[in-house]
């Protein structure tokens, strides 16, 4: 337990060379976009940290279900674990996304369903964690977790169906066509591959800190009993 | 505890429930008055922050009184639910032999009740000071529904909040970002009844209200169970 599995290192090491992989066919590989020029290289970070926050949030969703269900700790160990991951990654993603708005819609923000989604899917989590924060004991702390987690990820899409009701009645001011690539400009193939490239590097690294992750709650667990019988020891 | 013991039927003890609350407040009179001078005091403040000239006070409206209704309904959530834990009621309720569920829809109608009350008498209230109309049927019944959907979640999450150090300060930080959809939902169907548009035109925003209801009411009654366990 100690030590990590081998696959694990080897899967650190992976995804570290293919995160410098990545980086180096975004920077050098890519073609410079005519319009938007260096910024338009956010792009390609920023949709694999989107999809990486959206891999984190169905994980947690189907973790907190399947504690609730089977009442097995290890399952609160994975859902704490999507959440802290995707947290980083849509913060990434929504900073990113700014990045990118700002040369291509001429704003910062704009209220846009994906952007609103995610804005508020962001604060679900960090609600999550102070709520964790908050609770002392373990099982409890996963139980009030897991319904917190169902309870945000039913008002997730709800809340995105209802951004796009809003703004369909609402008259655009910002046309915010083509948000994720695709039909704001025309790909070509490096442009593409790259694209492919990011995404399934950024997924290989959320599998590797997801792993890392459950790790360490895991070895969490283990201290907090071994405190707990060095307590009572002391005590006796 | 067996099925059996669960003899007394869920409904008596959801009325029961909602009962007590009514009972323990008509003693009191504590949250209702200092939830109404809340609401009022949150509109008078919203009156000058924002300047409510005529032609603007129709477009802001609804985002007005339902704000006022959110925050004045996340204190009374807080107020209902300590009162319940500090007086050892909920433990007792929890030692009864009635089905954990029944306990749930108690204290959502409870919720529920207190919050109609605001809104029943501010919204005369509001007619009155800004000379307008806001006595439609199809007002009421979206504010009916859409204080349905905000007492089914409210009563999960303060439940949650109240057994956490953070306490009271937590529950609109885990309400607020669930709320949203009710929220726009709500603004948006309000604000075309007052535009004089119908109801027809904001049945969309209708039907999300419902949906949204149906989802937490169910969400509620099927996991109040792991909220209150102890």
């Amino acid at each position: 337990m100690n030590r990590p599995p081998k696959i694990l290192t080897f899967l650190s090491i992976l995804s570290s060379i293919l995160f410098l992989l990545a980086l180096g066919l975004v920077l050098f590989f890519t073609p410079l976009e005519a319009k938007m020029n260096y910024v338009q290289k956010v792009f390609y970070f920023h949709l694999s940290s989107a999809w990486v926050g959206m891999l984190g949030f169905i994980c947690a969703a189907i973790s907190g279900i399947a504690y609730l269900v089977s009442q097995d700790m290890k399952w609160d160990i994975i859902e704490v674990a999507s959440v802290e991951i995707s947290l980083v990654f849509f913060l990434n993603a929504i900073v990113s996304g700014s990045i990118w708005a700002k040369p291509s819609w001429g704003t910062w923000w704009t209220w846009d369903p994906r952007l609103t989604t995610a804005a508020i899917l962001e604060m679900i989590y960090v609600a999550y964690i102070l709520l964790r924060q908050g609770i002392d004991d373990p099982e409890r702390r996963a139980r009030f977790s897991a319904v917190y987690t169902l309870v945000g990820g039913l008002s997730v899409p709800v809340t995105f169906l209802s951004i796009r009701l809003w703004q369909s009645i609402h008259p655009a001011i910002i046309v915010t066509q083509g948000t994720e690539g695709g039909s704001s400009f025309g790909m070509t193939p490096a442009m593409l591959f790259t694209m492919i490239f990011s995404i399934l590097t950024f997924t290989f690294i959320f599998v590797t800190l997801l792993w890392h992750r459950i790790r360490i709650g895991h070895l969490a667990v283990l201290v907090a009993e071994l405190r707990n019988q060095e307590n009572e020891e002391m005590q006796s | 505890m067996t099925p059996s013991q669960r003899t007394t039927k869920p409904i008596r003890v959801v009325l029961s429930i909602l009962w007590k609350d009514l009972v323990s407040e008509l003693r009191s009179r504590e949250l209702l008055p200092a939830l109404l001078v809340f609401s009022l005091l949150v509109v008078i403040l919203f009156n000058f922050a924002i300047e409510l000239s005529p032609d603007l006070r129709l477009v802001i409206t609804p985002g007005i009184l339902w704000v006022t209704f959110i925050f004045a309904g996340n204190l009374g959530l807080n107020r209902s639910i300590a009162a319940e834990k500090e007086l050892g009621c909920m433990d007792s309720l929890l030692l009864s032999p009635i089905d954990r569920s029944a306990i749930f829809f108690g204290k959502v109608l409870g919720n529920l009740f207190f919050l109609m009350c605001i809104e029943i008498i501010i919204l005369p209230i509001y007619s009155l000071l800004y000379n307008l109309n806001l006595f439609h049927p199809s007002l009421l019944l979206i504010f009916l529904l859409g204080s349905i959907g905000y007492a089914a979640v409210g009563t999960l999450l303060s439940v949650m909040a109240v057994q956490t150090r953070l306490r009271d300060l937590l529950l609109p930080i885990l309400f607020f970002p669930v709320i949203l959809p009710l929220l726009m939902a709500a603004v948006k169907a309000c604000d075309a009844v007052l535009q004089g548009q119908g109801v027809s035109n904001a049945s969309s925003w209708l039907n999300l209200l419902v949906a949204y209801d149906l989802i937490f009411l169910a969400v509620g009654y099927m996991v109040f169970d792991f909220v209150v366990a102890e």
